[in-house]
């Protein structure tokens, strides 16, 4: 079949009718891209001095523009077909893949923790390629928290970020005022942020899907915003510093400790070397996703679990079986600012300084794309989608005013490419007499 | 009296710019039920193309200011309603039929992607514009304190309404708006019955854009200073009011932009300027709260 129609296209391309309709197609596509490109790449706005604009014209780039567009459109047409079953179905590349994760749970995800584990020690390790680890791992926690309430319960968060947020300035208040430890403070900033959680999701769990979203999105902003102005508590836009490091069991990761106290390496008779921190960070951020993701399995399977994805699929039929719909879904939105608050609280501790610029929108936006990339409900698409999502852009650092724009460009290619996520493929959670495989990571 | 009165006609042009944008997003959901998250983009770009419409005008020696604020306004339109095309051709189209977040997540990425080409082809500093409208009238005074309505003012509000009207007739009377009311009330029926859903839809988009593109026009001529980032405060606050209105509804959107420009205003004017945006989102969520359809929506129909 596929080799039959591939044979079809090649006829179809020498027929001089399709080639006209086909050149026709190009031209028109150059033709927009030229019209597009015109007023903002071709006249570019500069500064000449007392407050006045001047025009450069890059009728050049225009060109250049319109010519690459006429050449990839072409090229798109034309490129080798092979035969499309479904629309959705995407590449069936992919299609496997994903088939073949959800079957083979068990065994990426003994794989890929023994990656995660011997990371640090791994002969090209280097401290920035554990610090990447790390903001991937922070990522990949805040995707599974977030999961549990889009990916699970089908609730639609735009600000995600305001737990995450809240989590690290319970932290940070803790810290500076009374002098908590983060070990000591990560259970409150878990339950403050639950709280926020509860409080905001009290009024506004009646609303519908894209309602939900936005009043999502003004509560992020809403926190941002009360971190920015409230200066005497938050510090306002100067943030917080001086947030205490993580400590080995009550043993400080310091060259030096003071008086009576023992450091890390001195305990145990080593030399000292600030990796040893740098790894230790990244071993309490694998712990704690690795802990996010058994929670949130084992939720999956309790009664409550089982309620949010009922809850997902058909809210009118789980209001009839007599589910409490407001219940379900405040424990879905409180147990997922829970687990960002967590992650908030990692990340107050390891950059050691928090500002309300870590907590914007595209924050947000980046833990939701991370979720939907992955392909909602999927636990390795998650992971995946943050490694992704977090290397695109260091990746793209050597050229650096295009990263921010290629990221983008990315999410929509791979929403159009693959609309369900990367590795989406939905098994039952439930069967009838057959027992369910899961393993750690489904 | 007198502050009270500046400070409803200072909300009432702001209102009316969100209004411009509101309505993009409204006449969007109400037709494919996406929130068009790159609109707020699209109004930035509108501003940009805008500024440069100016510059070339004044190099080509347009001096006379009525000519030169018509030649921009069209250009404007016209160049920004592609950007509209464009980005729901590449970005939004393939997704129809898609489960309901990909599109949002297609959205957001073209956002993104906006917002740094404008950074990248323009610069990330702020565009000045020196000020082409001046003066105005007083319309009330009183104990020294003189109530302003600048000209700028006055055609930023005349604007609104009139494509306000122009839209809403467009809509009622034209058979491109009862095809755009045919999708809304249901796609699938409409594309049966022989309504070119896609060129519909497109035609939305355009449509939307355009409207955006004059919001961008009246806040370039309004602050005389235009960034890459004032789209994203700009949208969200435009959706907020959308779905205060009631989203779906075109007066409900217009009464809505107008009423968080009024809020916005009467807010800074009270009580304090760091807080006015939250005020924006506080009534935005007691609106929901209390009534979800918002001001003029219709309840929504559960179906079984």
């Amino acid at each position: 079949m596929t080799a039959a129609s591939g044979v079809a296209v090649e006829k179809r391309a020498q027929t001089p009718l399709y080639q006209a309709a086909l050149f026709k197609d190009a031209i028109l596509a150059a033709l927009v891209a030229t019209l597009l490109a015109l007023p903002l790449v071709g006249m570019q706005t500069y500064d000449i001095g007392g407050g006045a604009l001047g025009i450069r014209t890059h009728l050049d780039r225009v060109v250049m523009i319109a010519a690459a567009v006429f050449v990839g459109r072409l090229v798109w047409r034309l490129r080798p077909r092979r035969h499309r079953r479904a629309k959705t179905s995407g590449d069936t590349v992919f299609s496997r893949l994903a088939a073949w994760s959800s079957r083979q749970t068990s065994l990426i995800a003994v794989a890929g923790i023994a990656f995660a584990v011997a990371l640090p020690f791994l002969p090209f390790s280097s401290r920035y390629l554990i610090d990447l680890g790390t903001t991937v791992l922070i990522y990949v926690m805040l995707g599974w928290g977030l999961n549990v309430v889009v990916g699970l319960a089908g609730l639609l968060d735009l600000g995600y970020v305001a737990f995450y947020a809240v989590g690290a300035y319970t932290f940070a208040l803790l810290a500076r005022d009374l002098g908590f430890t983060f070990w000591e403070s990560l259970p409150f900033s878990g339950l403050v942020a639950a709280g926020f959680g509860v409080i905001l999701g009290f009024p506004v769990l009646r609303l519908r899907g894209d309602y939900l979203a936005i009043v999502t999105l003004g509560f992020g902003e809403i926190i941002r915003i009360i971190l920015l102005n409230w200066s005497p508590v938050t510090g306002g836009p100067n943030g917080i510093s001086d947030i205490p490091r993580p400590s080995f069991f009550g043993l400080p990761f310091t060259r030096s400790a003071p008086e009576g106290v023992t450091t890390f390496q001195q305990f145990f008779g080593i030399e000292f070397s600030p990796n040893q921190r740098v790894v230790f960070t990244y071993f309490v951020i694998l712990a704690l996703a690795l802990v996010t993701n058994m929670f949130t399995l084992r939720l999956r399977r309790l009664p409550i679990g089982r309620a949010w994805e009922a809850l997902r699929e058909d809210e009118v039929a789980c209001r009839a079986l007599g589910i409490n719909p407001t219940n379900v879904k405040l424990s879905a939105f409180g147990i997922g600012a829970m687990l960002g608050g967590f992650a908030g609280c990692f990340f107050a501790t390891r950059q050691g300084f928090i500002s309300p610029e870590s907590f914007t929108f595209s924050e947000s936006a980046t833990i939701l794309a991370i979720v939907v990339l992955g392909g909602a409900g999927s636990q390795i698409g998650v992971v995946l989608a943050a490694i992704l999502l977090v290397s695109l852009p260091e990746l793209g650092r050597a050229f650096a005013e295009f990263r921010m724009l290629l990221f983008g460009a990315a999410m929509v290619a791979i929403m159009v490419w693959r609309p369900r996520g990367l590795l989406a493929h939905r098994e039952p959670s439930l069967r009838l007499a057959q027992r369910s495989r899961q393993g750690l990571l489904s | 009296m007198a502050y009270f009165l500046q400070q409803l006609i200072n909300g009432l042009t702001l209102g009316s710019i969100y209004g411009l944008i509101a309505i993009g997003y409204t006449m969007v959901y109400g037709i494919i039920g996406m929130i068009n998250f790159a609109h707020g983009e699209i109004y930035m770009i509108g501003a940009f193309i805008s500024i440069i419409a100016f510059l070339v005008l004044g190099l080509a020696g347009v001096s006379y200011v009525p000519l030169a604020l018509v030649l921009v306004l069209l250009t404007t339109m016209f160049f920004t309603s592609i950007y509209g095309w464009t980005v729901e051709r590449i970005a939004y189209r393939p997704l129809r039929g898609s489960p309901r977040l990909a599109p949002l997540i297609s959205a957001i990425g073209t956002s993104i992607f906006l917002l740094n080409y404008v950074q990248i082809v323009q610069g990330a500093r702020g565009k000045p514009m020196p000020p082409l409208i001046q003066g105005g009238f007083t319309v009330y005074e009183s104990g020294g304190f003189g109530v302003r309505l600048s000209y700028l003012q006055l055609l930023i509000i005349v604007v609104t309404f009139a494509l306000m009207a122009g839209f809403t007739t467009v809509i009622a009377t034209t058979s491109l708006g009862r095809a755009q009311r045919a999708c809304e009330q249901d796609i699938g029926m409409a594309a049966l019955l022989g309504v070119d859903v896609d060129r519909v839809i497109s035609t939305t988009f355009m449509m939307g854009a355009a409207l955006a593109a004059v919001a961008g026009l009246m806040v370039t001529l309004y602050y005389g200073v235009v960034d890459f980032f004032i789209g994203f405060l700009a949208g969200v606050k435009a959706f907020t009011a959308a779905v205060l209105g009631g989203i779906g509804s075109l007066p409900g959107a217009m009464l809505g932009g107008i009423l968080i420009g009024l809020i916005e205003a009467f807010w800074s004017g009270y009580f304090t300027v760091e807080y006015k945006d939250v005020s924006v989102f506080v009534v935005l969520i007691l609106v929901l709260v209390f009534r979800p359809t918002g001001l003029l929506g219709r309840p929504e129909l559960e179906k079984v």
